[in-house]
């Protein structure tokens, strides 16, 4: 309560300052938690990782590019194999009612951070009963990282098994974020380690101040920021699951900027002069997985010709309201080796219609299954079916649409032998075009435990892949990408649906917001206008 | 039942007679009640429309166009004619969704209340007639259930079950079975008092035929009563599972689903939310009146107020 | 009296584990797997899917499952939620405040207008009075609350700008959270304009909320005002000459209360189910909303206390409504 108070008083007297400024985000959904590493949510991240915290390496603001963070510089072996960091010195942590630091960011707490993901026994593996590091786990870092080291306070040595093109990429990812050793113990011997998940202690921008459960979680400008400080005093997220109320309050001026506006909005708001609109094709692509271990799927032929018969654009339009690009390739075109020369297959049912009969196909009819939930890379897979469905038939193929609770559609649609093409997507985590290649159509994640879901395994797709990962020179990765593409396009395996685009309309009094490929919110960046 | 008494002829005769009498006063006190009328003229027409839709709808309710889609009602600027009521965000009529949504809501009223009906009669006639632990573990059960709020139970039942219009039905009537299990428990325990009762068991009349075809049938005007009450209650809980996204799922034209896919248009076409609500309101506006009227003309001691 | 409450109480202890076992075992057959949730799109190892699994407890038999929560239930533990880790305790009193505030905003609209209209129906029966306020007491039992609330906001949010959107008050207020209730909270805190704004966001919630309840109680209050009325004593009065509003306020009205204070009680069930839907349209962070995410997450351990702290409650209000009912009339004791 005390706490609270202080804040409070704190709050009001910036409120009597003329200059003090408030920017309230109104964001969509309410943080699982404020520790990153547990987590998986983007909008988790929006509130811990990204206002609060730093990595190691940061993502360039507005790319996929890395650069430096806590670690000002790094070499990196001969055989990929060895990454050397050097920190940032002089770094301070932030405070707060139970926590001053003594001392500012060393090596510690960058090992303490890791190794409380990697070491199951580590006292902080389980400081709140079920947790689990889903992303560590799921980046591949145990199987990646055979030993982390302090040379000095200002210096950590990574030592991989293998050599991993993305490593640099995967750690500025939210996961990776650095916590404060000297506040775990701290916390450990108050008996209240679960704080480290309530009120958390970073380097970054902006300061933890309150967060009132699904409603809003107030931030304060970390006026000891190691980089450029937050522009804004106060930082407030508004949680509002509603896009329609979303927008309701940002035209009340009841909010400044607000994330994932319901497409059938944006024409109003770009014809509201009070409002300002930033768009951006997203990071993710939507697609219909076919089974391709099964026939007639099984025939790139039939692939093909049910491609040519779906009407891509319809889809974009009324699915997505125009709020997408068509996707010809797996990957979305913001992402580095996107492969433009490649050529979309044509809407031409007559077409389609003569290629499945000359591959023999006759009164076909297939399930097409649709997710239950939205995504960002897909709207609405309900209508997007009945649209596939309408557009199929005109070809003589029948399609029946089933749908399962969202955990058993994702379990179902990869059980081998999945009778019918799958609707589904993916959103990067990295940018790094392997995240979505490797992740969704290697032969490796064909099976059981991974998310191909077209159980497309093609060995020379494969390879590139590979050789690819074990890269280092982005020229040579893109040349390597970029025929894949080549592969990925003549075989078939999916068809393509779109890459949505990310709208994000905000108050036209807001300045200096960076929209992020990878779909992040940050504002250390903006102002408003009085 | 093959020991039916000569006399057994004349008696049925003047039952018919006696029922015809009871008919003719109960549509008598129905029919003083304005309100119940007007219902039940609203309930027919609703029946009519659902009956008659492939009918009257003038379009495919299913249909998309792509040319029409959020077209505004035919007064507004940028209606047609074509779509009376405008169409929804895949141009589909939307009117044709009302219309083909009214089969939806009556045979969700009446499944519900079947199974609620035949469920709770049947439960609350073993309570009420065994008595002893029989009727206190029935009874235990029921509290439980009646203990959770119905929608929210209803929720979880069907997020077990799946979401979907049968399972949505399944759990309403679950939820709504002990209301019917009590009444007829309680109207079957006073009715065990009654001297006719003793006699039909002391003539040797079984269980069964004591249960269903003595007591049964004097019990039946609260549960008519609650059936009604049920009726229109279904039909809101079931198009809230449907606003709720667990309930009929679309492309189906059920009300509360047509009303859940139209939430992200609320600020831009109004019609897509309007309609679908007003059907709602309206079916279940008419059948609260009949209830009403029912209660008034079935229930001697509310007659007289 | 002290005997009364007792049975009930002991009568309640079955009743109590009857809802243990449904919350339980409803939650457990609910198909979709966490673990695959947490997942997502990416996919899990079967052998991660074990790990993972057992690490949540999901491996034991179902009985012992069971066992395992009625022992933790009682220590008082509800478990962790799954999306948050949180303890489900903590995260339902720090919702509950808000679904309190509501409901009782509602209840106190629901019986200010619904007993007066009832009672003003009932004293003119058949008047113009009588039937306005009767068809719209129908139309409001009739009322899609989910859709009603929809067109409000679109009407004095969207199109007048009167009221806000969504949430429980303006973000230019901080507070120290004392009691929970922003109305109180907001004139705790001295802040000038804090109480207008919380009353301006509870506003429409409260009147979407009470819109069935309110419409009960009118219904009812007038056909027990028109039963008391009916009754010999009232009569008597009547015709011993008592001034009408003497017979109505000292006779009538206190005895034809007592169904109608048992009518508020029981609607606490109905306010829940409303609150469910009102709180996901206005994004109104209470119980009713957390719910509904809840089991959208198949957040098991929240699905499954949430329900059971929820059965709980209602059943207490009832227990307190069976009390009221037994003080206030003394036959239903004997009895």
């Amino acid at each position: 309560m005390k706490r609270l108070f202080i804040f409070a008083s704190a709050l009001a007297m910036s409120a009597a300052m003329a200059e003090a400024k408030t920017f309230v985000y109104c964001s969509e959904a309410s943080p699982e938690g404020f520790d990153p590493a547990p987590y998986t949510a983007g909008g988790t991240f929006d509130a811990s990782a990204h206002p609060v915290f730093n990595r190691l390496t940061e993502f360039k603001k507005g790319t996929t590019e890395v650069e430096p963070g806590l670690a000002e510089s790094w070499e990196v072996s001969e055989d990929g194999t060895v990454y050397t960091f050097k920190l940032r010195q002089g770094v301070k942590w932030q405070s707060n009612e139970k926590f001053t630091p003594t001392r500012d960011f060393n090596a510690d707490d960058v090992i303490f951070s890791y190794e409380r993901q990697a070491k199951a026994d580590h006292p902080w593996h389980q400081y709140i009963p079920g947790i689990t590091y889903e992303y560590y786990t799921s980046m591949a870092m145990p199987e990646l990282i055979k030993s982390i080291e302090k040379i000095d306070d200002y210096t950590v040595k990574f030592t991989l098994n293998q050599p991993e093109a993305p490593f640099l990429a995967n750690i500025a990812m939210p996961f990776a974020s650095i916590v404060s050793q000297e506040y775990a113990d701290a916390l450990m011997a108050a008996g209240t380690p679960e704080d480290m998940n309530n009120l958390p202690i970073g380097t970054g921008p902006f300061k933890f101040v309150a967060y009132q459960k699904d409603a809003v979680i107030r931030f304060q400008k970390n006026p000891d920021y190691w980089g450029t400080p937050a522009i804004v005093d106060d930082l407030v997220f508004a949680i509002t699951p509603d896009a329609a109320v979303r927008l309701q309050k940002l035209k009340a001026g009841e909010c400044h900027l607000m994330p994932y506006p319901a497409p059938a909005d944006i024409e109003a708001i770009k014809a509201d002069p009070t409002l300002k609109l930033d768009e951006q094709a997203g990071l993710n692509v939507g697609y219909l997985a076919y089974n391709t271990t099964m026939a007639p799927f099984d025939n790139p032929a039939v692939r093909k010709a049910l491609n040519m018969a779906i009407n891509k654009q319809a889809i974009v339009d009324a699915v997505f309201q125009g709020a997408a690009v068509p996707a010809k390739n797996p990957i979305p075109p913001t992402m580095w080796s996107y492969n433009d020369s490649i050529q979309d297959d044509p809407y031409d049912p007559e077409a389609a219609k003569k290629m499945l009969e000359e591959a023999g196909v006759k009164d076909l009819s297939m399930k097409i299954w649709a997710m239950p939930v939205q995504r960002p890379y897909m709207p609405n897979a309900r209508r997007t079916a009945e649209l596939m469905q309408e557009d199929l038939s005109k070809i003589g193929v029948s399609v029946e649409i089933v749908s399962y609770e969202w955990g058993e559609y994702l379990a179902k649609s990869m059980e081998a032998g999945r009778d019918g093409a799958v609707i589904l997507g993916w959103t990067g985590d990295n940018g790094d075009p392997d995240n979505f290649l490797s992740v969704l159509l290697s032969c490796d994640s064909a099976g059981e435990g991974g998310a191909n879901r077209a159980f497309w395994c093609n060995e020379d797709f494969s390879k590139l892949l590979k050789d690819a990962k074990v890269t280092a020179d982005p020229a040579e990765r893109t040349a390597l990408y970029e025929q894949a593409q080549v592969i990925f396009k003549e075989q078939a395996p999916w068809f393509t649906i779109a890459h949505s685009t990310q709208y994000v309309p905000m108050s036209a009094k807001v300045s200096g917001f960076v929209m992020s490929p990878l779909g992040d919110f940050t504002f250390e960046t903006v102002d408003i206008a009085e | 039942m093959t020991d039916i008494p000569p006399t057994a002829a004349p008696v049925r005769l003047s039952d018919a007679a006696i029922r015809r009498r009871m008919i003719a006063e109960f549509w008598f006190y129905f029919s003083q009640n304005r309100g119940a009328v007007i219902g039940l003229v609203v309930f027919l027409l609703l029946v009519a429309v659902a009956v008659f839709a492939s009918l009257l709808a003038p379009h495919d309710p299913t249909v998309q166009n792509r040319a029409a889609l959020l077209v505004p009602p035919v007064w507004q600027e940028g209606g047609s004619a074509s779509y009376l009521l405008g169409t929804d965000a895949v141009g589909r009529d939307i009117l044709s969704r009302l219309i083909f949504g009214a089969q939806y809501s009556l045979f969700i009223g009446v499944v519900v209340v079947s199974i609620a009906l035949v469920g709770g009669i049947v439960i609350g006639l073993l309570a009420g007639f065994f008595g002893g632990w029989v009727d206190s573990v029935i009874m235990r059960v029921m509290d439980v259930i009646l203990a959770f709020p119905s929608l929210l139970l209803a929720l979880v039942l069907v997020a077990v079950l799946g979401p979907g219009l049968t399972n949505a039905m399944i759990a309403i009537a679950i939820v709504y079975q002990p209301h019917f299990a009590r009444l007829t428990r309680a109207a079957v325990m006073s009715e065990m008092q009654r001297e006719y009762v003793t006699a039909a068991r002391v003539a040797g009349a079984g269980n069964l035929r004591l249960m269903f075809k003595t007591i049964l049938p004097n019990c039946l005007a609260p549960l008519i009563v609650q059936a009604t009450l049920s009726f229109s209650s279904a039909v809101l809980d079931s198009a809230a599972l449907g606003f709720l996204g667990m309930g009929a799922q679309p492309p189906a034209p059920e009300w509360g689903t047509m009303l859940a896919e139209a939430r992200e248009f609320i600020l831009r076409a109004w019609w897509v939310v309007t309609f679908p609500g007003l059907a709602i309101l309206i079916s279940v506006l008419a059948i609260n009146l009949m209830g009403d009227g029912l209660r008034d003309a079935l229930d001697p001691k509310l007659k007289r107020s | 009296m002290l005997r009364f409450i007792l049975s009930k109480l002991l009568y309640l202890v079955p009743t109590f584990l009857g809802i243990t076992i449904i919350a339980f075992s409803f939650v457990r057959i609910l198909p979709g797997d966490p673990v695959l949730l947490m997942a997502g799109e990416r996919g899990v190892t079967p052998e991660r899917h074990a790990e993972l699994s057992a690490q949540l407890g999901y491996d034991k038999p179902l009985v012992l499952q069971y066992f395992d929560f009625l022992g933790r239930l009682l220590q008082g533990d509800f478990g962790n939620s799954l999306v948050t880790k949180k303890p489900v305790l903590t995260e339902f009193l720090s919702l509950f405040p808000a679904t309190v505030e509501l409901g009782l905003c509602a209840i106190l609209i629901a019986t200010l207008i619904g007993v007066p209209v009832g009672v003003l129906a009932a004293i003119r029966r058949g008047s113009w009075f009588d039937q306005v306020s009767m068809t719209a007491a129908l139309v409001g039992f009739s009322m899609p609350i989910f859709w009603w609330g929809l067109l409000l906001i679109i009407f004095f949010s969207g199109m007048l700008g009167w009221t806000p959107v969504s949430g429980r008050i303006s973000l230019l207020y901080f507070f120290p959270n004392v009691t929970g209730f922003m109305l109180i909270d907001s004139l705790l805190s001295g802040q000038e304009g804090a109480f207008a704004s919380a009353l301006s966001h509870l506003i429409l919630p409260s009147v979407v909320l009470a819109t069935i309840p309110l419409a009960v109680i009118a219904r009812q209050t007038r056909s027990a005002m028109l039963e008391v009325m009916g009754e010999d004593y009232v009569r008597t009065a009547r015709a011993k000459g008592m001034p009408p509003y003497r017979v109505i306020g000292i006779h009538a009205l206190r005895n034809a209360m007592i169904p109608v204070i048992t009518t508020i009680g029981l609607q606490i069930g109905v306010l829940m189910a409303g609150a469910i839907l009102t709180e996901t349209i206005f994004s109104w962070p209470g119980i009713g909303k957390w719910m509904i995410d809840s089991i959208a997450r198949r957040d098991y351990p929240v699905v499954q206390s949430g329900l059971l702290l929820i059965a709980a409650l209602v059943m207490i209000v009832n227990l307190l409504v069976d009390l009221t009912y037994g003080l206030i009339n003394p036959r239903i004791r004997v009895k």
